[in-house]
């Protein structure tokens, strides 16, 4: 696994010291080779709990049912901290002295590699083509209207705001933040992944709710409407 | 190793796994639950086990103590286990506890209980 890895990142490394200087032609290739040194963008043969301490990056070999391509483009541009904890937030968390709450140590999470305009639209266009077949059923998000009690629900009734943080500049938590979910997520993911999120991953520390569909939609309704306010 | 045909070879190997196995087995399960309570239950009961995990600074309900020695003392096995697998609704606590159920199986929320068992100085019940 290690040198599967270190492989990965030696292939990252030389293709990022090229790219500088090769032609769009290449993009594609180098971009893929790139991606890979940190994110899985095909299907894991099998998931386990080791490799969700191992692995470097979030899975996105379904991140064409998952984000919204705009915010693709823009993101591999100038990419904002969405895992306050990085993609294992246990890894870096430090024990709190005296009874305080632990904190996360932000030195150790990287930061995402920036792209240039050019080469985060063909890495988004390559992104966009990874579908994870069947893993988000196209139409299960109904986009009923509003619901008085989604935000409820959201923070107080169903705890979604105890592990993903739901306001800029919040303490990072063990998920990803959802300020930004509306830009970034797909209803119809952000639907299927509350409805199983082992159906992603069998050992995601994201638990299964086992909430029913009408809470589901009110939820990922809601979800859509967190934006970042720099329009 | 000419004095020692290979299958004498072997069968003491075999002898001196199955010599250490029972020990090696206890120790691994416990690994196994030290794995898991970092993975799930850290991000709230905390890297100390003391309910201070880092989700809790903006929890209503602060996650339980589990080194809480009278507490986890005056907890069953059974309740303990049921929190795991049905979350704090099936034992009449809070819902910021999420079910397990689907992530965890069985023995690995046993694996738990045993372990909570340690992290609280308590004994089973």
């Amino acid at each position: 696994m290690r040198i599967k890895i270190l492989i990965g990142a030696l292939l990252g490394l030389s293709t990022l010291g090229m790219a500088t200087g090769s032609g769009a032609a290449q993009a594609a290739d180098l971009l893929s080779q790139q991606c890979v040194a940190c994110h899985a963008i095909a299907k894991p043969d099998k998931t386990s709990l080791d490799r969700l301490w191992e692995r470097k990056g979030p899975d996105l070999y379904y991140a064409g049912s998952k984000f919204n391509k705009a915010w693709l483009v823009s993101w591999l541009q100038n990419p904002a901290t969405i895992r306050g904890g990085g993609v294992m937030f246990a890894k870096v968390t430090k024990a709190g002295a005296d009874h305080s709450v632990d904190t996360i140590d932000a030195a150790q999470v990287p930061a995402h590699m920036k792209l240039s305009a050019a080469d985060a639209a063909t890495a988004a266009d390559l992104l966009m083509a990874l579908k994870g077949d069947g893993l988000v059923a196209a139409g299960g998000f109904k986009n009923e209207p509003p619901n008085s009690m989604a935000s409820m629900l959201f923070s107080k009734l169903r705890g979604c705001t105890s592990c993903h943080t739901a306001k800029a500049g919040g303490a990072p938590t063990s998920g990803p933040e959802l300020y930004t979910a509306g830009d970034r997520l797909q209803p119809d993911f952000v639907h299927a992944y509350i409805t199983n999120p082992q159906k992603f991953d069998a050992h995601t520390w994201m638990p299964s709710l086992g909430l029913n569909d009408a809470d589901v939609q009110k939820l990922t309704g809601y979800i859509g409407t967190l934006k970042s306010e720099k329009k | 190793m000419r004095i020692l045909s290979r299958v004498h070879f072997y069968a003491l190997v075999a002898g001196g796994i199955a010599l250490c196995s029972f020990d090696a087995a206890t120790a691994q399960e416990s690994a196994h639950a030290v794995k898991l309570y970092n993975t799930y239950c850290v991000q709230c009961h905390g890297v100390n086990r003391d309910g201070n995990g880092i989700n809790s600074a903006v929890m209503a309900v602060k996650p339980r103590d589990h080194t809480d020695t009278k507490a986890m003392g005056d907890t069953p096995d059974e309740t303990l286990f049921k929190a795991i697998k049905g979350g704090g609704l099936a034992v009449g606590k809070s819902i910021l506890m999420p079910k397990w159920e689907g992530v965890l199986s069985d023995d690995e929320m046993k694996e738990l209980v045993t372990y909570l068992r340690v992290v609280s100085k308590t004994s089973a019940k």
